[in-house]
Formats: C-alpha cells, structure tokens, sequence
C-alpha cells in the first residue's frame, strides 16, 4: 500500500475533526474533535515514519499522544468545573470571559 | 494484496468513526464512535509496522481515555444538543466550507507532492522496527529530552485536573483549611472520602458549626455550599 493512501486518510480525518470544531457546540464533542485531528496527525508521522524506515515519527506520536493526554484532563477538568458552576456547558454561550 | 483489502476496511473505519463523532448529536455516541475510529486506527498504524504505537492507542486511548470522557459525559449528562444554531445557519455552513477546503487543500498538497518517497511501500527495515525495545532505546537516547518534557508535562497536566475539578467549599476557602490539626485520626472533612459519599454527612457544615464554636464572633455562614454539594441538575 503506498504511503499517499495513508496520508490522503489522515487529510481526510484532519479536516473532518477542523469541521467538528468549528460546527459544534458542546466543548465535550468539541475536545473529541481534537482528539480527532490530534489522531490525523499522528497516522501521518507513523505513515512518514515507515517512508522513512526509521523509527522517529513513531517516537513524534507518542509524544503527540502524551500531548492528548494531557489536554483530556485539562479538557475535562475545565467541563466539570463550568458544570460544578452551574454555567452553560455550551461554547457559544460561554464566550465571554467574565464568571 | 491483502494489505490493500486491510487498508480500505480500517479506512472505512477511521472514516465512519470519526464522521460519527462529528455528526452524532448525542455525546455519549460521539465518545462511542472515537472508539471505533481509535481501533481502527490501532490496526492502521498495525499495517504501518508500528505495533508498539498500536498497543499503546488501544491501551491509552481506547482504553484510559475513554473512560474518562464516559465518565464526565455521563456526569455532565449527555443533553442532546439542540438543533438551532445560535451563532446562524450561515456560520456553521462558512465553517463546513472551510473544513471542505482544507481538505482539498491538503489532499493537493499530499498527491501533487513530487517526494518520491510516498509513492513506494516505505523503505526497507530492519527486524524489530517497531518494537517496544526498539521505541524504547529511542526515547532513552536520542529522545530522552523530549521524554523528560513529557514526564514534567504530565505532572503538571494531573496537578492542573486536580485543581480544576476539585470540590470546593466556596471562595472564601472553607473547603480549603489545611489546618494540622485535622490531619489527626480523621481526614480532613470535604475531602470526598467514601464516608461522606455513603452517609449524609455535610463536611462543610460540620466544619463551619466547628469553626463558630471556636471563633463565635467571625463567624461568617459559608455562602451557598451545601447547594454547590448537592449533585442535583443544574438550574439553568
């Protein structure tokens, strides 16, 4: 399988996650998307790193999924804690900065 | 040949998965549909020879990651969202068109690239590409400063959850009294130990009764805590 496939997939998965975060409007679905994209950017580093034959971008991905980890638990902490307040857990109405 | 038939089932796969998260209203099916596109991904990156990077996505991901989202939607409540967009139709149809666009955009840019490394099978490797000793002697020598970075940076991410989610007593830090004293026999009421879960035990009235006894005269009632205590649903 040549590694274009690879690569036209995870363009493909990239913008559908862009097009998640843009369009929706729980912050929960939101993070998903990124998670989304996140993951996109990962199948092209292991992609290019098996163009390669070596083993860096495999290494990039564990970094990446590190990244996404970590962002999850800020992520989620950040709802739970909008929830705890009793704020809208809606992007569009949180807007503004002010509690 | 067989390859080829792997490849577009998994793609199929990490397609639906992800199409699903975008479009499903409901987050508990968004966060079931990240499963399917995760698994799928697992066995892509299975094909790719990276079988270490595929064990840690189904453990990680799939697996810890998960759980967590399951979770806070479950907490949160998986309110479908409703339909009407309160920042306009023609927003959300702008921003379906620039997602359309950065996908022709990148999709130009991935076939019309001259590299020929992308149009072969990927250069030969060597026995083991791929393995946890392989990625491991990596990360130990020629990436042991990023590895360092981000052990620091999942410290602070799990020390950033904690005080983010964590229960408070209010603002005026009744729920945050670290006195010594109350490390004694007994810990420290408002730490969500399984006694209060199970009894209908209110650490911080119990605290604040405590503290007027001590100090009548600054007694101050705690403002609206047993309220934020409550798990009710929320009043919006």
């Amino acid at each position: 399988m040549s590694i274009t496939w690879y690569l036209c997939l995870s363009a493909l998965v990239f913008s559908l996650g862009a097009a998640g975060v843009l369009t929706r409007r729980n912050p929960l679905v939101v993070l998903l998307c990124l998670e989304l994209m996140l993951n996109a950017g990962n199948l092209a580093l292991v992609a290019f790193s098996r163009m390669w034959g070596n083993g860096d971008g495999q290494v990039f991905a564990i970094i990446v999924m590190v990244v996404a980890a970590c962002e999850v638990a800020i992520g989620l902490g950040l709802v739970v804690a909008i929830f705890r307040r009793r704020l809208p857990v809606d992007v569009d109405e949180l807007r503004e900065l002010h509690g | 040949m067989l390859r080829d038939i792997f490849f577009f089932l998994f793609a199929i796969g990490v397609l639906s998965g992800a199409m699903g998260v975008v479009v499903l209203r409901n987050p508990f099916y968004a966060v079931l549909s990240l499963v399917v596109h995760l698994l799928s991904l697992a066995l892509l990156f299975l094909l790719l020879q990276a079988q270490f990077l595929a064990a840690a996505q189904v453990i990680v991901y799939a697996g810890a990651v998960i759980v967590l989202y399951v979770f806070v939607v479950a907490y949160v409540g998986s309110s479908v969202e409703p339909i009407r967009a309160s920042a306009g139709p023609g927003l959300r149809a702008l921003s379906v068109l620039f997602a359309t666009a950065l996908a022709v955009e990148l999709l130009i840019a991935v076939v019309g690239s001259t590299l020929a490394g992308i149009d072969g099978d990927g250069e030969k490797i060597l026995f083991g590409f791929g393995t946890p000793s392989f990625i491991g002697e990596l990360l130990l020598t020629r990436f042991l400063f990023p590895f360092e970075l981000a052990t620091i940076l999942l410290l602070m991410a799990a020390v950033g959850a904690v005080v983010l989610a964590r229960r408070r007593g209010g603002i005026d830090g009744a729920g945050d009294v670290l006195a010594p004293l109350q490390f004694g026999l007994r810990p420290p009421p408002g730490t969500g130990t399984m006694k209060e879960g199970v009894g209908d035990i209110n650490p911080t009235a119990e605290l604040s009764r405590s503290r007027e006894q001590e100090a009548p005269v600054a007694a101050v009632a705690p403002r609206a805590e047993t309220a934020q205590l409550d798990p009710q649903e929320p009043s919006r």
